[in-house]
């Protein structure tokens, strides 16, 4: 794992190495802690103040991150799965069911990565495939039929762009749960807790109200795509997280997300029971919300009619 | 058009090589006579398959796009609109306004991939939501004619919003009972068909033109195999059922007209 973390963090990841190490005879190198210790509290600060745009993105893919199910099992209780769309298959990138966030009744949607190699195969790196966002649907359907609330979570690099995909109607898929999710008569109130990866995160997040991890990130296309396309250079991708704004910070002050959700210093990944802590407090917080202002698919379209930025030429 | 031509009167069909006279690829629907090969085409020549003659009144002309992220890739995104305006005479990717349709009255809409390659932005999501909106309240029946690589990445978050916003508008106009028809042409992909192209009552396309969510590069890069010949053409897609019909430019006015009456 510590290999696979994002560049940035290794000096501290190597600093926390050789502490661990010292600590084996705390006895004898009591002062060299205590001076390793408050060296590391002032470069985590460095770097944690003021990250960058690709850092964050880094954050948002960190290998040791909270996932959905780790928010499932911490935040929600009698959680029961529902499987399948009904139609073609039980698509594993999304964990789909009802459970209680403590006495609110809810259902839960979430895009699930997977931790194990083999969790990250069956889950297809939290790619859906058509049928992901079907049983998506149907969940959010059964739960209107029942006025219960939809908790969602994203977290997914994208709709995935495949053969069987493309054949069973992703863009369909995709486009019907956008008009139907605008429409649905009870609250549906989005997390995005690492990656927000275009259309495909999209499709479980027409929400009333849409909160953002501080180091999650939520675009139109990924930052190496960017720059492949326009940049016309893949390794530009730093530049390109940059200037598609794409972190928690941009989205709030473009009007696209309601709140941004503290993370503890240095990522979620430090404390994740405390990170589900805070989100659940959030959630629960914005679902009254939701529910005080009623009116659910219009204050839904409203907010959504919104968006964007237009000149009028005269 | 995609067509070369070395003096506007004549053209080399890009497909089988044969020289055609320009008025003679028009009263052909701009198809080529010899091989059947369907040149690109713009909203003009859409107008002309499609509506009445005379019968067009443009709207929301005056909605243009900003630049909210102040973008720049190779060049400034500011430069790259006032630049691409000039070169196609075109004030964004979509045109929009009112046409009859062998007398029926009609909200239209047109994509163009000359401007950008008919990418969404937050003018284009808006054009379109005003004009959803219009055949909502005004209950005509509504005609999008699309043509696009998808989103447009240099507005951000902003383009995709523009799916859930256009998404949105097409929920009243269900609600209105407002018969939606969306024709798909070469190419309709990404943020645009996963939007309203793919959300007509009736979902019309061209023969060979390229449908779907991921362009055929991305999926070849993804599953890294080469894809299957005629994969994502219109005729792989109907066989797949995510399509009604496939419509070749002569008979597509007729067949507008036609499902319209069906439901009006
Ligand atoms: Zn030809």
């Amino acid at each position: 794992m510590e290999k696979l973390s994002p560049e940035f963090e290794k000096p501290l990841l190597k600093l926390e190495k050789r502490i661990k190490t010292l600590e084996l005879e705390p006895e004898k190198n009591r002062k060299q802690i205590v001076a390793l210790k408050e060296k590391l509290r002032k470069i985590r600060k460095k770097i944690f103040t003021r990250l960058t745009p690709y850092q964050r993105v880094q954050l948002a893919r960190h290998p040791l991150r909270p996932i959905y199910s780790d928010y499932l099992k911490l935040i929600f209780s009698d959680f029961t799965e529902f499987h399948g769309d009904r139609y073609f298959a039980d698509d594993e990138a999304v964990i789909c069911g009802f459970g209680k966030i403590d006495e609110i009744k809810c259902a839960v949607i979430g895009q699930e990565k997977g931790k194990t190699t083999s969790e990250k195969l069956r889950r297809n790196f939290g790619m859906s495939h058509p049928e992901g966002y079907r049983k998506a649907l149907r969940i959010m359907k059964l739960a209107e039929k029942f006025r219960i609330p939809v908790i969602t979570f994203v977290d997914t690099p994208g709709a995935y762009p495949g053969i069987g995909a493309e054949e069973r109607g992703q863009a369909a898929a995709i486009a019907n749960n956008l008009r139907e999710m605008m429409t649905l008569e009870v609250p549906i109130v989005t997390s995005v807790i690492g990656e927000g990866g275009s259309g495909g995160a999209l499709a479980i997040a027409v929400s009333n109200y849409i909160m953002m991890l501080a180091n999650a990130i939520y675009s139109v296309i990924s930052p190496e795509g960017c720059a492949s396309i326009l940049f016309r250079d893949a390794s530009r991708a730093s530049e390109a997280a940059a200037a598609l704004k794409l972190t928690s910070y941009d989205l709030l002050r473009l009007g696209v997300i309601d709140e941004i959700v503290s993370e503890p210093f240095g990522g979620a990944h430090l404390a994740p029971k405390r990170q589900a802590e805070i989100l659940k407090k959030n959630i629960k917080k914005a679902i009254a919300e939701v529910e005080e202002k009623g009116n659910y698919s219009r204050n839904r379209y409203e907010k959504f009619r919104k968006m964007g930025k237009i000149k009028i030429a005269k | 058009m995609s067509l070369k031509s070395e003096n506007g009167l004549w053209f080399k069909c890009f497909s089988c090589n044969e020289i055609l006279y320009k008025n003679q690829i028009e009263e052909n629907f701009y198809i080529c006579p010899k091989c059947g090969n369907y040149f690109r085409i713009g909203w003009k020549e859409y107008l002309k398959i499609l509506a009445d003659e005379g019968t067009f009144r443009p709207l929301f002309e005056n909605i243009r796009s900003d630049d909210p992220l102040e973008f720049r890739d190779v060049k400034k995104y500011k430069k790259r609109l006032k630049e691409t305006q000039k070169k196609t005479s075109l004030t964004e990717a979509v045109k929009c306004g009112t046409c009859s349709v062998n007398l029926q009255r009609i909200a239209i809409g047109i994509l163009d991939f000359a401007f950008m390659g008919g990418s969404m932005g937050s003018a284009v999501g808006e054009r379109l939501t005003l004009l959803i909106e219009k055949a909502a309240n005004s209950k005509l029946p509504l005609v999008i004619v699309s043509a696009s690589g998808g989103a447009r990445m240099h507005e951000g978050i902003y383009s995709l919003m523009q799916m859930a916003k256009t998404a949105g508008a097409l929920a009243l106009l269900a609600k209105k009972r407002v018969p939606y028809i969306s024709i798909l042409t070469n190419p309709t992909t990404g943020g645009v068909s996963a939007s309203f192209a793919f959300l007509g009552d009736v979902i019309i396309s061209e023969p060979r033109a390229l449908i779907g969510f991921a362009g055929p590069r991305v999926i070849e890069q993804t599953i890294r195999q080469k894809l299957p010949e005629g994969f994502q053409r219109a005729e792989f897609l109907l066989e797949k059922g995510q399509i009604d019909m496939i419509v070749t430019r002569r008979n597509l006015k007729d067949v507008v007209s036609r499902v319209l009456k069906i439901f009006l």
